[in-house]
C-alpha cells in the first residue's frame, strides 16, 4: 500500500473523529447553558478551550458570545476543527484514498459531506441546533457502520483505526486537561452544585454521562470521573481503551509486514503505564502534568507512525 | 455540407424517421418508451442524478468560480447503434488506429512519410507535440497509443466522419461504464428486451492490455499503476475509478522516485517497482529533468528509465504529434500511406489556416465555419461561426490573423440528433460519439463508447466543460 494512501486513511478518520468531537463539545455547551440560568459566555470559553481553538477564536471575533462560539465551532472555515472544516477535510482525504475504500464507506462519507454542506450553508438558528447535532451524529454513525460492515480487516483497516484512536485519545485528554482543576481534591471538597454541573459537562463532552452511572455510583466523584476517562479499558473514549486499540492495530501491521518501528515501543509503553498506574497515583503526582505529558507523547506517536510507514 | 443556424430541422435523427416511425435499431426501445409514464421517467431522471452525486461522479471545470465539482448531466434515453453500423465503424477505426501507430513509429525513426513528401517536414519538426527524446526509441511491443478515443460524428444514414483522433490521454471512459451501470440499475427490463453488447469488461481488458506490454526485463506478474495529477484534476474521479476497477495503485508524482534504474513507488513497506504506468499526466509534466523543470506532477528521471527499457509508459510520450488538428488534416494521406488502402472512415474537410489561400477563405466564410486551435481541446478557444455574434467573429478574426498557424477551420457539420428527455416529452439534440480503443498485439474496440449530447436546442457544442451531457451508448447484437 502506498505511504500516501496510509496517510490519507489516517487523516480521513482523524478528521471524522474530530468532527464528531466538535459536535459533542457544542452539545455539552448547549446543555450547560440550559442547566443554568443567566450568563453562559464563561462556559463557551471552556468549550473553545477543550476544542483547542480559544486563541483562534479571538483572532476572528472581538467578543465572546454563545452565538459566535457555536458558529465558530460548527461551520467557520477559519477554524480547522469546526465540524464543517473537519467533514470537508475528511471527505477530501477520502477522495484521495478512494481506491482503498469500499463503495459503501465512500458513499457514506460523501453523503455526510453533501448533507452537512447543505445544512450548514448559513448560520444556524438556536432552534435548529438539536437537529444539526443529531444529523452529525447520525451521519458519523453511518460512516462508522459502513466502515465496520464492509471493509476488509487488513492494513487499510489498521491505518484507519489508528487515526481514529490517536485523535480520540487527544480529544479526551484535552477535555480533561481544560477542566482538570474542577477535579482537584481541594476544589472538589466544596462539593457545590456548580461542581456537579462542571463534572456532568465533562462526561457529556465524551457522551459518557449515562455510562458513568452504570459503572460507578450515580454520585459524581472527581476521582471516578478521572478513572473512567483515563484508565477504564471498557469506556470507548478513555485513554486506556484508545491505546489498547492503537497497540493492537500496530500489532497487526507488525505481523503482516514483519517489521517493527519506534511507534510500537511508544504505544506499548504508554499502554503498559495506563494499565499499571492507579488514578490516585496519577492525581497525587499532578493531573495537569500527567495530561500535558500524555498529549505531547500522543503527538509524538503520530509522528513516529508517519515516519515508520513512510506517510510522506 | 449542410449549413446550419439555430435549430436544425435538416439534421439526421437517429431515433425517428421523417415519417415519425422509429428507425430500425430503436424499434424495440421506442415501443417500450411509448408505454412509459412520463412522470415516472422524470422521477427516474432525478434518481439517476442522485446516484451520480452520491457516488461522486464529478468533474472539475477549470476557471469556474463556484468550487470545483460539477455533475455531467446524464440523459436516460440511450443512443442505439445497430450491429451493422458498428461493424463498419469498427473497421474504419481499427484501420485508423493501426495507421496512427505506424505513423508514430515512422516519425520517430526513418520519417519515410516526410521523405515521400506526403507530410511537410516543418509540420512535424516544429510541432510542440513532437518529442526529440523519442527519436530512435521504440516502446515495448512497438505500441505508442495504448488507449485511443476516436471522436466520430454522423450526418446521415451512412455518413460518419472522424472528428478527432485522441491519441494522448483520452478521458470519459468512466462515464461510459457508469452510464451503463446506471441504466441497468434503473431499467433492467430494457436489457432483457434488447440485445446490448457489454462494455463492463473494459477495466479488465485495459489491465490485460497494459500488462501484456510490460518491458521485456519484467519478470513475474507486471505491476501496473495509474498516474494522476491529483485530486484537483478535472478527471480525477476517472483516474481513481479506473485504478479501483483494475485493482492497481493510483499514484501521484510525489509517490514515485527513480531508484536503481527503476521507477518505484513509496509504500508503507518501502519502495516497490512499477512495470507499466498508465499515466494521465501530459507529456510536458511527465519528467521535470526532460520537460518542464517546474513540474511537480511527474517523476524526475522517468524518461531515462523509459529509454533504458525498464518501464512502459502508456500512452507513449510524444503521441500528440499524431492527433493535433493540423496533422489531422493529413490523416487520409497517412492512412493510405501505411495501410495501402483508402480510409474507410472519412475526415471532415479541413482548412489549414497556415496556408494563405485557406486563411483567406476562412476569414471570408467565418459565419459558416468552426475554427479550432491546433492544440486545443475540451471545446476551449474555439469559434462556432453560425452561432457566434458578429462581435465574437470579428474578435476571433483578429486572433486568426495574428497567429494563423495556430488554427484550422472546418465546415459546420449538421451533427445527427438523438432525443433527450425534456419536461414536455422528448426533443432532438446533437450528439457525437467517442468509442474507446485498446492497442496491444491486437486492436480491441469496446462496442459502445461515450455519447456526448448538447443539451441546448440547436447547439453543436457537446463538451462537458461547455454544458454538454452524456448518454448510454448501445451497440446491438445483430
Amino acid at each position: 500500500m502506498l505511504g500516501r494512501t496510509a496517510n490519507g486513511l489516517y487523516w480521513m478518520f482523524r478528521y471524522i473523529e474530530r468532527a464528531e468531537n466538535s459536535a459533542r463539545l457544542i452539545d455539552a455547551g448547549l446543555r450547560m447553558a440550559l442547566t443554568r440560568s443567566g450568563a453562559t459566555e464563561g462556559d463557551w470559553d471552556g468549550v473553545l478551550q477543550s476544542a483547542g481553538v480559544r486563541e483562534l477564536y479571538d483572532e476572528v471575533h472581538e467578543t465572546l458570545t454563545s452565538i459566535d462560539a457555536i458558529d465558530f465551532l460548527l461551520r467557520d472555515r477559519a477554524n480547522p476543527s469546526s465540524v464543517m472544516s473537519c467533514i470537508e477535510a475528511g471527505r477530501h482525504n477520502a477522495r484521495m484514498v478512494r481506491t482503498a475504500l469500499t463503495r459503501e464507506t465512500w458513499e457514506a462519507t460523501n453523503e455526510c459531506y453533501l448533507e452537512m454542506k447543505a445544512m450548514l450553508s448559513k448560520k444556524a438558528r438556536p432552534t435548529d441546533m438539536p437537529e444539526i447535532i443529531d444529523t452529525i451524529k447520525r451521519r458519523a454513525g453511518l460512516i462508522r457502520g459502513a466502515f465496520h460492515g464492509t471493509m476488509l480487516r487488513n492494513e487499510i483497516f489498521n491505518f484507519s483505526r489508528i487515526g481514529t484512536f490517536i485523535e480520540r485519545a487527544d480529544n479526551t485528554a484535552r477535555i480533561l486537561d481544560v477542566k482538570y482543576y474542577v477535579l482537584l481534591p481541594a476544589v472538589a471538597a466544596v462539593g457545590s452544585s456548580m461542581d456537579n454541573v462542571q463534572w456532568e459537562s465533562i462526561l457529556r463532552s465524551v457522551s459518557a454521562h449515562r455510562a458513568y452511572g452504570w459503572v460507578y455510583d450515580a454520585e459524581l466523584k472527581p476521582a471516578n470521573i478521572a478513572d473512567f476517562l483515563i484508565s477504564n479499558g471498557r469506556m470507548p473514549r478513555s485513554l486506556a481503551y484508545c491505546y489498547e486499540k492503537i497497540a493492537s492495530n500496530l500489532g497487526y501491521l507488525e505481523r503482516e509486514y514483519g517489521e517493527r518501528h519506534e511507534a510500537h515501543e511508544t504505544a506499548e509503553r504508554t499502554l503498559a503505564a495506563l494499565r499499571s498506574r492507579s488514578i490516585t497515583d496519577i492525581m497525587d503526582q499532578g493531573l495537569h502534568e500527567y495530561l500535558e505529558d500524555f498529549i505531547s507523547q500522543n503527538n509524538r506517536l503520530g509522528q513516529e507512525i508517519s515516519d515508520g510507514y513512510r506517510f510522506n | 455540407m449542410v449549413k446550419n443556424k439555430g435549430t436544425t430541422p435538416l439534421a439526421f435523427d437517429e431515433m425517428m424517421n421523417a415519417d415519425s416511425s422509429p428507425r430500425q435499431p430503436y424499434s424495440t426501445y421506442h415501443e417500450w418508451y411509448a408505454s412509459q409514464d412520463r412522470n415516472r421517467l422524470i422521477t427516474k431522471s432525478k434518481d439517476a442524478e442522485n446516484i451520480f452525486r452520491k457516488t461522486g461522479i464529478t468533474f472539475a471545470v477549470y476557471g469556474h468560480a463556484d468550487s470545483s465539482e460539477k455533475l455531467i448531466p446524464f440523459d436516460l434515453i440511450p443512443r442505439i447503434i445497430s450491429g451493422r453500423e458498428w461493424r463498419k465503424l469498427a473497421q474504419g477505426i481499427e484501420q485508423r488506429v493501426i495507421a496512427l501507430n505506424a505513423f508514430l513509429d515512422d516519425i520517430y525513426h526513418k520519417q519515410e512519410i516526410i521523405r515521400a513528401g506526403r507530410v511537410p517536414r516543418e509540420l512535424i519538426e516544429k510541432n510542440v507535440a513532437f518529442l526529440p527524446q523519442m527519436i530512435g526509441f521504440r516502446p515495448p511491443g512497438g505500441v505508442y497509443t495504448h488507449i485511443v478515443g476516436t471522436d466520430i460524428v454522423r450526418t446521415g444514414e451512412d455518413q460518419f466522419y472522424v472528428l478527432e483522433d485522441n491519441a494522448r490521454t483520452p478521458s470519459g471512459v468512466s462515464y461510459m461504464l457508469e452510464n451503463r451501470e446506471t441504466m441497468m440499475q434503473m431499467f433492467p427490463e430494457l436489457f432483457h428486451q434488447n440485445r446490448v453488447r457489454p462494455v463492463e469488461n473494459y477495466p479488465y481488458l485495459l489491465r490485460q492490455s497494459l500488462a501484456s506490454l510490460a518491458p521485456p526485463g519484467c519478470s513475474g506478474k507486471p505491476r501496473v499503476a495509474v498516474l494522476t495529477p491529483g485530486i484537483y484534476n478535472s478527471a480525477y474521479y476517472e483516474h481513481a475509478f479506473l485504478a479501483d476497477m483494475m485493482g492497481v495503485e493510483l499514484v501521484e508524482g510525489s509517490d514515485l522516485r527513480v531508484i536503481d534504474g527503476k521507477v518505484k513507488m513509496r509504500t508503507t513497506r518501502g519502495y516497490e517497482a512499477i512495470d507499466v504506468l498508465y499515466r494521465r499526466v501530459d507529456d510536458d509534466f511527465l519528467d521535470p529533468l526532460t520537460f518542464r523543470p517546474e513540474s511537480a506532477l511527474g517523476v524526475p528521471g522517468i524518461m531515462d528509465v523509459y529509454r533504458a527499457g525498464n518501464i512502459t509508459i502508456a500512452n507513449a510520450p510524444g503521441t500528440g504529434i499524431s492527433d493535433d488538428k493540423a496533422i489531422y488534416s493529413y490523416m487520409p494521406e497517412i492512412v493510405e500511406f501505411y495501410t495501402g488502402r483508402k480510409p474507410l472512415l472519412e475526415n471532415v474537410p479541413t482548412w489549414r489556416c497556415s496556408e494563405p489561400q485557406s486563411l483567406k477563405y476562412v476569414l471570408e466564410h467565418l459565419e459558416e465555419l468552426v475554427v479550432k486551435e491546433v492544440h486545443g481541446s475540451g471545446g476551449y478557444g474555439m469559434l462556432v461561426g453560425p452561432t457566434a455574434s458578429k462581435k465574437e467573429r470579428a474578435l476571433f478574426a483578429e486572433k486568426l490573423k495574428a497567429r494563423p498557424t495556430n488554427y484550422i477551420a472546418q465546415p459546420t457539420l449538421s451533427l445527427s440528433t438523438v432525443p433527450i428527455l425534456v419536461n414536455k416529452g422528448i426533443a432532438p439534440r446533437h450528439v457525437d460519439l467517442r468509442p474507446y480503443v485498446l492497442v496491444s498485439d491486437k486492436v480491441q474496440i469496446i462496442p459502445g463508447g461515450l455519447t456526448r449530447v448538447a443539451l441546448k436546442a440547436g447547439s453543436l457544442v457537446v463538451n462537458s466543460s461547455q454544458g454538454g451531457g452524456t448518454k448510454d451508448t448501445w451497440v446491438l447484437e445483430d
